[in-house]
């Protein structure tokens, strides 16, 4: 209940969802794509967690409009977005930037899997040791008496 | 006075959960047995009171008894009885009431489970059990009592939030809980081997059914969940990597790891240590999600529980709790001693593998959702991590997984042998490569996501089954004997197959929504909406008027390359007493795939506003779900039979023994 709950308190402050409007479709169907591709990696700012590619509230229609504008006007996707990270912050990507904020962010994944890997593997490798327990001097003598008996037989 | 006797019950409990965390704690120390049984009975006497609690509640929900702040506030005398009993459980109150009744369930259960389980190992881990329970039961009789009364009493209540009034959010929560809660067996368990510094394989397979009980109710729950957001939310999307959706995916994700390394534990005796260390954190992330979701931190509008009061009383519990087993693991865990050795290449050495990406997975998915939230505490900044930053980082770690599963399940124990083993998966890799490449023949020009993981899910399911198979198979071995062979394989056996083959099932159909196509339109009566193969028609729009809401309903015949193949209604509705607005999306069920058209605004002229998606394939990602928790219940029966409580070894069928 609890993630469905949540998801239904973002909604109904989003209102019922119906996120793309028809008139907001560029004619151009390579650029509508362009259109939903970043606008469902930017966030909705007034709602909970949803891009404004999923939202129902006014201003992730503003943003979308303004994409669509932005595209028309020539911008390539990055020039969109930086635009809309300089108007209204870096709150407004939903994939953070990598920067010197998100190092940690960032790097968890690949550090948390090398970092066990090798803890993993020393762990396995140290493990052997006791079962194969060094001879001592007189052991080490007999085996040498037996291996050598054997080999004169 | 119901309402008071269940409040009494519920403070009763606590005291109980307190006799039952001390008396066999001493017992175990003392090696007093008189003092150890106090934990079966009291475990048994704490469920009754909580039970009996959690009725009076659902009795006043019932009888629509609007003198209970809890009852006034989520319930309405004209909402179908379904919804009365759901409503118990739909907020804040009752959902910690049911939590608290699941953790007191689970401990009856070890408490009646007395001849399988060793007295000293019972004692403690009911005590721990009861230590998490005298915090809960605290945590709801001091800040969110179910029971507190209005005076004077309302005439009507105002209605259970209308987006819960839904079959699918009546199972949900039970489900999701008996997962999350069930954790805690696990956990307490853990911590009674931690207490006695004693920890074997009997321990391992005592605490092993209880995982993968557990583990397939929270697959079922986030199964569920998923689906219901599918449907009701409107726009057709299955996963939101939402915060709180991630605070039952990190439970699982741990869960899932732990449910492997118990199997290692059990058979190979090793792994011991990292296996409690796991069951620790599994239960800390149920915690941790509990937090998430009901302290109101995750920036307000995420929970219900905006109350600080509330979040810092969860807090303490996490803290408490956390902190204690990791000190405890921290003081414990050198003194247990380590078994079972292996080489890298092995069945052992493959789910260690399994463990690490797991691991690492569900460190992604806690750093993802708790990174923003601890920034913005710590450095003022904010910043937002959404679907784009996990699915980036989440699948670069599940797809060299999920190529692992079936070698890993065919490697030999102890010393395998790769090359071997590959070779054995020879025809599953052939038969998937040539699937994936026929289909990327097919749909060349579309989307290449979709024929490499419908290629990864096939290999996923045949090398599942491959497993079966050659395990009772060879060339020339007539079928019947071959089909004997494999119902005499051991259940688990069967249970692990079929749930790897849930995994690829559920792969097929997240790949498969590469496929999917989207239209929008707005229509007037009669015209038409074209989305790829599919087309709809909208025939005239009903209002109805219901015993709570008032709804406009839009029906669409639905047409696939011309033939009329049904219809489907998308409702917009009004809930009345809340006054909001709710859309229902309408679905029609190809096969595997799904029609799902959803209602927009009606416009002024009359004209709606229509969203219509064709899904392919769709379905799988539930059914693999299911699929998954079956092949979990499967090896559960395998784990009791073996077990071995007597009555159940007279039931077993002669035809249960391989006749080999």
């Amino acid at each position: 209940m609890r993630p469905v709950l949540a998801l239904v308190v973002a909604l109904m402050l989003a209102g019922p969802a119906f996120a793309v409007q028809p008139d907001e479709v560029l004619k151009d169907p390579s650029l509508e794509k362009r259109a939903r591709e970043i606008s469902a990696g930017l966030r909705c700012l007034v709602c909970q967690n949803q891009s404004i590619d999923d939202s129902d509230a006014q201003l992730a229609k503003d943003l979308r409009l303004l994409v669509r504008e932005r595209l028309v006007a020539g911008d390539t996707n990055d020039e969109v977005e930086n635009f809309l990270v300089q108007r209204y912050g870096e709150f407004v990507l939903l994939k953070p930037a990598f920067g010197a904020h998100t190092v940690l962010l960032w790097l968890t994944p690949a550090l948390v899997l090398i970092l066990g890997g090798i803890g993993a593997y020393t762990a396995m490798r140290r493990r052997p040791k006791p079962a194969t327990a060094s001879l001592d001097e007189e052991e080490r003598k007999a085996l040498e008496n037996l291996l050598r008996r054997d080999q004169g037989a | 006075m119901v309402v008071e006797a269940g409040h009494f019950a519920l403070a009763l409990a606590l005291g109980l959960s307190l006799i039952q965390f001390v008396v066999p704690l001493w017992g175990a120390r003392a090696n007093d047995p008189v003092l150890m049984t106090v934990a079966p009975a009291g475990a048994l006497a704490v469920f009754a009171c909580i039970a009996f609690a959690f009725l009076a509640l659902t009795f006043a929900y019932l009888n629509s008894d609007f003198s209970v702040l809890n009852v006034y506030q989520n319930s309405h005398s004209a909402k179908p009885l379904i919804y009365k009993i759901s409503g118990v459980w739909g907020n804040h109150e009752g959902s910690m009431l049911l939590w608290v009744l699941i953790l007191a369930l689970f401990g009856a259960v070890v408490a009646a489970s007395r001849n399988s389980i060793p007295m000293r190992l019972q004692a403690n881990t009911l005590a721990v059990q009861a230590a998490v329970t005298i915090a809960f039961l605290l945590f709801i009789l001091t800040t969110s009592n179910p029971f507190t009364r209005v005076i004077p009493a309302p005439v009507e209540g105002q209605d259970l939030n209308p987006l819960l009034q839904d079959l699918g959010l009546a199972i949900h929560p039970p489900l999701l809980y008996i997962g999350y809660v069930g954790f805690s067996i696990s956990f307490a368990f853990a911590c009674a081997a931690l207490i006695d510094g004693r920890i074997d394989a009997v321990w391992a397979r005592i605490v092993r059914p209880w995982t993968l009980g557990a583990w397939a109710f929270l697959t079922l729950g986030i199964a569920m969940g998923s689906y219901w957001a599918y449907y009701e939310l409107g726009w057709g999307g299955w996963w939101f990597w939402d915060p709180v959706e991630n605070a039952s995916l990190m439970p699982w994700l741990a869960g899932t790891a732990l449910v492997h390394s118990t199997v290692v534990m059990e058979k190979r005796d090793a792994l011991k240590v990292w296996t409690i260390l796991l069951a620790i954190l599994t239960f800390s992330l149920s915690l941790l999600g509990t937090f998430l979701v009901r302290s109101g931190v995750l920036t307000s509008v995420h929970s219900f529980a905006v109350d600080p009061e509330r979040g810092t009383f969860i807090l303490g519990i996490l803290i408490l709790f956390i902190g204690g087993s990791l000190a405890l693991f921290a003081w414990r865990a050198p003194m247990l001693k380590q078994g079972g050795l292996f080489a890298p290449v092995s069945r052992e050495g493959a789910l260690v593998v399994n463990n690490l990406f797991l691991a690492t997975a569900c460190a992604t998915v806690f750093i993802g959702t708790l990174y923003p939230l601890a920034l913005e505490v710590l450095a003022g900044e904010k910043i937002s991590v959404g679907a784009p930053f996990f699915n980036f980082t989440f699948l670069p770690l599940i797809v060299p997984l999920l190529l692992l599963i079936p070698l890993g399940q065919t490697l030999a124990w102890k010393r395998g042998n790769f090359l071997g083993t590959a070779q054995r998966l020879f025809a599953v890799f052939g038969i998937s490569l040539l699937a994936t490449m026929v289909l990327f023949a097919f749909t060349y020009g579309g989307p290449v996501a979709a024929p490499l993981g419908i290629g990864l899910g096939v290999y996923l399911v045949l090398g599942s089954l491959n497993e079966i198979v050659t395990r009772s198979w060879s060339m020339g071995t007539p079928l019947p004997v071959a089909w004997r062979k494999a119902r005499g394989l051991p259940r688990s056996a069967w249970g692990t197959s079929i749930a790897h083959a849930g995994v690829g099932l559920t792969v097929i159909g997240i790949a498969a929504t590469a496929w999917g196509v989207e239209a929008l339109g707005t229509l007037k009566i009669g015209e038409r909406l074209k989305g790829g193969d599919y087309e709809v028609r909208l025939e005239r729009i009903i209002p109805r008027v219901e015993a709570n809401y008032r709804e406009d309903a839009a029906v669409l015949t639905v047409f696939s390359s011309g033939r009329e193949i049904g219809t489907l209604e998308t409702m917009k509705r009004l809930y009345v007493t809340r006054g909001m607005p709710t859309t229902e999306a309408g679905i029609l069920t190809t096969g595997l795939g799904q029609v799902y058209a959803s209602l927009g605004e009606v416009q002024a002229d009359g004209s709606v506003g229509i969203r219509l998606y064709h899904k392919p394939l769709v379905l799988l990602i539930w059914i693999g779900a299911l699929v998954m928790a079956a092949g979990g219940a499967l090896s559960l029966t395998d784990r009791r039979l073996r077990i071995g409580a007597p009555a159940r070894a007279k039931v077993a069928p002669p035809s249960a023994v391989p006749a080999e």
